[in-house]
This record gives C-alpha cells, structure tokens and sequence, in this order.
C-alpha cells in the first residue's frame, strides 16, 4: 500500500484525487466510500460498462438523508407526475449531472437497478431523464433517493411544480415542413413552362399544372405565411412598418397576382417564388431560433425554492407540506443546507444563515433565536425551527418579482436594425411602384397594373429580412461556442448598442471559490502552525475549508478532544497545548472594533496569537478587461457588499470608475432605471438572485455563472465565467456582426435594383424572378455565414489568448 | 397521353405520403432531442466487451 500511495491516484469513479483517501476496492482506486459504494451497486448489477463509455463519469452523491422527505406528500407527487394511472407513472427529472454518454448509458439502463423501474429516457440536452416506473413497487421518493445514492441527484424545485405539463411549440417545423414540401412540388410543376415553349402536350397539360402549382400554393400563403402577415398587421396598427409589412405586401401581391394570371390564362404565375419566398424565410427564421435547451433564461425564485418543507405539528409531530400551503403562524423545521422559504422568526437551534443568494453578501451571518430571518436565507450549520410571519407570495425577496420589469418583454420595445431600415424601404419601393405605374398609365396602360405588381413582388424584402437571422444566428452559435449564452438574437444587437456597463462584485468580478488570506499577530511556530492546519482539518465548516486550503503544506498530527462550537468555533488538543480558532469573543480576544473584513482569530493555551483575515480574490484579469473597456464605456461597480473592499477596488480598476456600496436589490434596479432615463444603454453583469431586478431592467443583463448547468437568475445572456475576462471581444464581436448586416443590406440593394429594372420596365417574366429571388437569399446566406465564421475565428484566437 | 393523369395522381400521392411521415415524425418527437439518439446508437456495441456472460444467461432462459 505504501509504495502505491505514494503515486499520484485518480478516483475510478469520479476523477477527483484520490491518494490521500486511501480507498481501494476490487483494485481500483477511489476518493471517498460514496464513489466506492457507488461502483459495488455497478459492479453487483453489471453496469460496469459505464466506466468504459468514458473516464470516471461519476459524481459523489450527497447525503440526501430526509431531503426528499416531502415526496412522502401524495399531493405533491401528483403535481410533480407527468402521467399517473393504475400501476404506470411517468416522470420527468432534471439531472444537473447528465454531461456524457456514460450518463445516458447508465441512466437508460435503470431497470437494472430496479425492476420497477419499466424504462427510461434521456434528453442529453435539456438534462432530463423521463423515467417510467410502478408506484406500487417503487415510490417516487425511492427513486430519487435511488438515483442520488448513484450520483445522479435530480434538482427539484417549485419551478418543476407550478409549470406542469410542458406542451412544446413545434409549429415552425411545421410550417417550415408545409413550405419547403410546396416548394419543392411547385418547382417540379412550374418546369415544364420554362423550358419548352408552345409545346404541343403541355399546351394541352399545362392548365392542370398551374392549378395543382396553385392547390399547392394554398397552405403556404394561409397556414406557414400566417406570421408575417399577422405580424405585418399589427405594424400597421400600431403605425410601425416593421420588416414584415413589404414582406406580406410582397407574398399578397405575389399569391393575387399569380392567381388572376391563371385564371384569366395570361401566365403560369410565380407560384415558385412565392414558396420559394416564404420556404426561405422561415429557414431563416429556423437557424435563428437557436435555443440552449439545457439553459434557462427565465429563472426566478421558484427555480431555487423547494417544493416542500417540513412542518411541527402543535404537537411535535413533523409532516411534509408544500411551501404554497405555508401559512402565517406555522411551525417549520429547516434542516442543514435548506433554503428558508418564508419571512419567519428563529425559535429554536442556533442559525447561521447565508444570504448570497439574496444580498449577494458572500459570508454567512449567525442569528439568535427572536431574530428574524428572511426568505431566501440558506441554513447552513444544523437543523432549525422557524414560526413563520408572511406566506411565500408576501415574503421580503419574492416580493421583488412583483415589480413591473418582470413583465416586461424586452425584444419588443427594442426596434431592430431590420425594422429601422425597413421602414425607410417600404417607403421608398411604394414610391416607385406608384411613381413607375403613373408613368405607364400615360404611355401603356395595360402594362401600368403589371408593372405596379411586379414592382411590389422583386421588391419583397427576402434578402434583407435574411440577413440578421443568419449573421444574428450564426453569432449565437459562435458565441455559444465560446460559452457565451444568448437568449436570443436581438440581445446580439442590443448588445452592440450599449455605452454603460454596470457589474456586481460578490461573485462577478470576485471569483467565488477563491480568497485570499493574510495573518496578522504574533508568528506562529512551526508545531503551532501544523497544530492549527491539523485541527482545521476535522471542521467541516465552510471558513476552515477555505483557510485549510489557503495554508501551505504541513505535518498532519494527531489531535485529540476536538470540539466544535456552532456558531464560534472550533478547539481541540494536542499533546499539551490548547487551541482556540474561531470568532474574536470565542478565542478570548475583547475588541470593539467591528471589523467589516472576514476574520478568524487563534488562540493557543489562551494566549491570543493572531487573525487570518479573507479578501477577495478578484478575476484574472480583471484590470486589464476594465482598462480595455474603459475608453469606450462608463463603468459602474453595484455591490451589494459593505465598503470594505473599496481601497482594494480603487487601486485595481482605472479610476473612472464609479463604486457604490451597501446596494439593496431595488436600489440596483432604480439606479439602472434612473441612467436609462437620461439616455444610457445598460449592460448589467451580476450573478446572484439579488441581481434579478437590475438584470431584467438592463438592456443587456448577462449572468456570471461558474457551472452554467446550475443557477442563473432571470437573463439575456449567461456567460461561463471561465471566459469573463473576454467580455470585451464579445461585444466587439457584435458590433462586427452589425457591421456585417449592414453590408449585406446593400448588397440586397444591389439585387433589388436589378429585380427593380425588369419590374420598372414591365419586363418581368416568371423565370426572372424565379431565378432572382433565390439567388439573392442564397448569396446573403453565404456571405453573411462566411464574414460570422471569420469574425468568431477572430475571437476565438483572442478568447484563447486571456 | 393521358396516362399522365394516373402519373401525377400517383406522384402527388407518394408526396403527400412523405409529407404525413414528416408530420407523424415531427408529432412524436423525433426533433426534439437530436443528440441523445446519436450517443445511444453506439451503446450496443460497446456492451460487446462483457456479453458473453449475459448471453449464456439469456440464452438459458430463451430457450
């Protein structure tokens, strides 16, 4: 064992160190019994293929012991169920830690495990396994503790509640199935009159072929065409030309025109462009569609809230209830690492509660029973008992959804580049129709109404309406691939437009995982400090973590009568020496001085030695991303924090930038509200709960998230914080890619003026168009995915090098 | 000549047939998930490696 011990070993089951751990079974080795315990449960049902698909997929499950105590509640099962009937109930959960095949391997094959379990399914992108099981057999707390116990601890929240059954909105594949379908069969139809001219059988055939080509046309123009032209009504209604107006002109007159030609045996129509047309522009309403299924952009408290909680009854019976049917006046037991639902009172139990997702204040605050705690508030030392003051709805944090901004859609009050430009389009291709109509009207009348229309149809804006959706789509994707999540395509050109960037600190700027410590006091010895790094080393708390970390290397003794005192500290003993770590009263130190840094004091046999105190530990980074942004942006740092980082901030950022302390939640969102107002354009970077308001009420609100698979609040973008330092190659990046739409819209032009002179001329034969039209999609399409492709080849490289 | 009647009357018919395949795969949800089949194709055939066992298991009970 020794020699082995000495190399450096990685846990079979989930990768992390495992020489200190010193844990081997069946030859390999393992970091710690859970991973262990999960790879007999493999081994004893033969799932050991699941090491094979990949390198140790596994995660170490969590103690899981009463958490789900609430799915004993035979109302909330039922709520949670996707189908429930006699002895079949189907289920759908959300596993954050669903990130490979091995995962879906062993996922799918769950039966194994338990033969109440009849199948289940994997949703790789959206992190779901919908599971098929017999609640007779097996209930639903069961198979999640089932799942936890092998790693794959699903994530319920209320979200999962209130939604119940999902219904996916398919009907752009749809629509987009009906049109490409159409336009492939009207090409084969429209063929024939191109090419062979007064040929004798199709003279005979080709009315049959122009009323098929218009059968055909009849579910494009009424069924997939339905959204530009209810778009391009509202527009009018709201006295907006949007993109959509000349587009619906254009099919209108297009499907009119077409029809008339038919039945009045003139022509053959443009039953093919017309299609082709709308085939187009849905395929580009399609690419830009990219969703992040696996991402949430809409996330609001439900999604961090449980679903139940336990209750003491009057008489110290303790029962499952849903947070909904919490009610003032109720007894709550709140267990170690439990979210506080509700504004209540401590009881019972010593709290220590940590408010980041509220305040985004990153240490825990101690509270003493009689003291009041608010919703949100995360227990982390024990179990507590709480008497509850307000129901969810009224509480402190969930109150903050009320606010109008939630309700807000920002995409529609943002006018875009296409809708800008559009408007000056519409205007302009209606002057000339009506221009070159007038003028037919004096020296050839019967050709003035088919000049008027075809001016109408090769003006019909494809080219430009194509434009943003795929230079918009493909830099989603670009940028997506740099983990940068867009919500959407306009947050693109929003983001382009912005002139104020507002960030928070706590866990934006400062990297959460990280501090940094310095001592002050006396010098502790050498035995002293393997003392101290040795009793550190059996508190589980979250300060001796860190500090255990922090401390360099040291000779592990064995330490006896150790002593942990929830809320101050910690002591423990060795050979003759005491040692105190922990709060300044706790360790004997009398100090009135309310410190606003983190401390922890050390005492050794009651002689006060000194203090680590914990800084911040800022982005790499960090600096030169503000000095790079600072010549174009004003800079805003919104913390939620005391001041007691500022000299710190001061000295790091370049000195135009403007930091304000001690922001509540509404102060952040009307300090946004109040800069909108006098003409900025905000991008807000923030990361926690607390954020929420000042993220929907930015233009731009982008999250910082170190595992974008875990939470986010309500935003327009989430960015991986492992790329935050490139924040500045982004929005550069969408500026080009608005460059970028611009060219295109002349290069349109360019089609539109040539399509203009056969049209003005009265010359526009179906053919023409037929050609025209598809040719001026196809080369926006190339030309708009090939300078996106050179742009995010640029900020890859530059993405790489920070 | 008139043989093309029976010809377009057929073709738009094996259209139409795609056409409701389309719709009928769209319907049950073969869009919405387009990476999970990919992975889970492969699995087969990394099981090989520990078969043998479970073959002369089954095997018994089959026949």
């Amino acid at each position: 064992m020794n020699e082995l011990s000495m190399e450096h070993k990685t846990c079979f089951h989930c990768g992390l160190d495992a020489t200190e751990a010193d844990i081997t079974f069946d030859e390999k080795p393992f970091c710690c019994n859970g991973c262990k315990t999960v790879y007999e449960i493999f081994s004893e049902n033969d799932l050991t293929s699941y090491y094979d698909l990949q390198q140790a997929p596994g995660a170490t499950p969590k103690d899981v012991e009463g958490k789900y105590n609430f799915l004993d509640n035979a109302k909330i099962v039922e709520n949670l169920l996707e189908f429930n009937d006699d002895n079949t109930q189907i289920v759908s959960l959300y596993i954050p830690h669903i990130h490979c095949s091995s995962c879906i391997w062993v996922l799918e094959n769950l039966h194994k495990l338990n033969p109440a379990v009849s199948s289940s399914m994997v949703n790789f992108g959206k992190k779901t396994a919908r599971i098929t099981y017999n609640a007779h057999e097996l209930s639903l707390k069961n198979l999640v503790q089932l799942l936890s116990r092998i790693g794959y601890e699903p994530f319920i929240s209320l979200d999962d509640y209130s939604v119940g059954k999902k219904n996916v909105d398919r009907s752009l594949i749809y629509k987009l199935g009906v049109a490409g379908f159409a336009f492939g069969n009207i090409m084969f139809l429209s063929f024939p009159e191109y090419f062979q001219v007064e040929e004798f059988w199709l003279e005979q055939f080709k009315h049959l072929f122009r009323w098929l080509m218009f059968a055909f046309s009849l579910p494009v123009v009424f069924y997939s065409a339905q959204d530009y032209f209810i778009s391009a009504y509202k527009g009018l209604k709201s006295r907006i030309l949007n993109i959509d107006v000349p587009i619906a002109l254009g099919a209108a007159v297009l499907f009119i025109r077409s029809t008339a030609e038919i039945i009045l045996d003139i022509g053959t129509g443009f039953f093919d462009s017309l299609a082709g047309l709308i085939f187009f522009l849905l395929l580009g309403k399609f690419f830009q569609q990219k969703t992040y299924s696996f991402l949430s952009f809409e996330r609001d408290y439900k999604s961090y809230f449980p679903i139940g909680i336990t209750k003491i009854s009057a008489d110290g019976d303790e029962s499952s209830i849903q947070v909904y049917d919490i009610e003032k006046g109720d007894r709550l037991l709140i267990r170690n690492e439990e979210l506080i639902p509700v504004d209540s009172i401590l009881i019972k139990g010593k709290a220590r509660i940590d408010y980041s997702f509220v305040t985004g204040e990153s240490e825990a605050v101690s509270k003493k029973s009689g003291d009041k705690l608010y919703a949100g508030g995360k227990q982390v030392e024990g179990s507590i008992e709480i008497e509850v003051l307000k129901s969810v709805e009224q509480s402190y944090l969930t109150q903050l959804w009320s606010n109008d901004v939630f309700n807000k859609n920002k995409e529609d009050a943002f006018t875009t580049l296409t809708n800008a430009i559009s408007k000056r389009f519409t205007v302009a291709i209606l002057s000339i129709a009506f221009l070159a109509t007038s003028y037919w009207l004096f020296t050839d009348s019967s050709k003035a109404l088919n000049v008027f229309t075809a001016v109408l149809i090769i003006a019909c804006p494809c080219a430009i309406a194509l434009a943003a959706p795929f230079t918009l789509g493909n830099m989603l994707r670009i940028f997506g691939r740099q983990k940068f999540y867009a919500k959407n395509a306009s947050v693109i050109e929003q983001l382009a437009n912005i002139n104020t960037i507002i960030f928070d600190k706590t866990g934006t700027i400062t990297a959460n995982k990280e501090t940094a410590i310095s001592y002050e006091g006396s010098q502790l010895s050498n035995a002293e400090e393997d003392f101290l790094k040795s009793t550190l080393r059996n508190s589980n708390h979250p300060l001796s973590r860190s500090l255990y970390t922090l401390l360099k290397e040291n000779n592990i003794v064995p330490i006896e009568n150790y002593e942990e005192h929830i809320g101050k500290g910690i002591e423990a003993q060795y050979n003759e020496s005491f040692m105190k770590i922990g709060s300044a009263p706790f360790v004997g130190l009398q100090s009135d001085v309310k410190n606003l840094n983190t401390e922890v004091h050390v005492s050794t046999n009651n002689t006060y030695k000194g203090k680590f105190t914990f800084y911040n530990r800022y982005r790499k980074g960090l600096s030169k991303l503000f000095n790079q942004l600072k010549a174009t942006y004003d800079l805003v740092i919104l913390s939620g924090d005391n001041a007691g980082e500022q000299e710190n901030l001061t000295k790091l950022l370049p000195a135009k930038t403007k930091l304000l302390f001690n922001q509540k939640p509404e102060d952040k969102l009307e300090y946004i509200k109040h800069h909108q107002n006098s003409g900025a354009k905000v991008l807000m970077v923030g990361d926690g709960l607390n954020d929420a308001g000042a993220l929907a009420q930015s233009d731009v609100g982008i999250a910082i998230s170190e595992n974008v698979n875990v939470f986010s609040p309500a935003c327009d973008a989430i960015l991986d914080a492992s790329n935050f330092n490139s924040l500045y190659y982004f929005i550069k990046a969408s500026k080009s890619a608005i460059t970028i739409i611009k060219w295109s819209f002349l290069l349109s032009l360019v089609y539109n003026s040539i399509g203009l002179y056969f049209a003005v001329t009265g010359q526009l034969a179906p053919v023409i168009a037929a050609i025209l039209m598809p040719l001026s999609s196809i080369s926006i399409v190339v030309f708009t995915t090939i300078s996106t492709n050179l742009v995010g080849k640029k900020i890859q490289q530059k993405v790489e090098k920070t | 000549m008139s043989v093309i009647y029976i010809l377009l009357a057929i073709s738009i018919l094996v259209a139409i047939s795609f056409f409701i395949a389309f719709v009928v795969a769209v319907k049950s949800g073969q869009y919405d998930d387009s990476y999970t089949p990919s992975v889970r194709m492969l699995f087969e055939d990394e099981l090989v490696k520990e078969k043998p066992k479970k073959i002369s298991t089954n095997q018994k009970t089959n026949s």
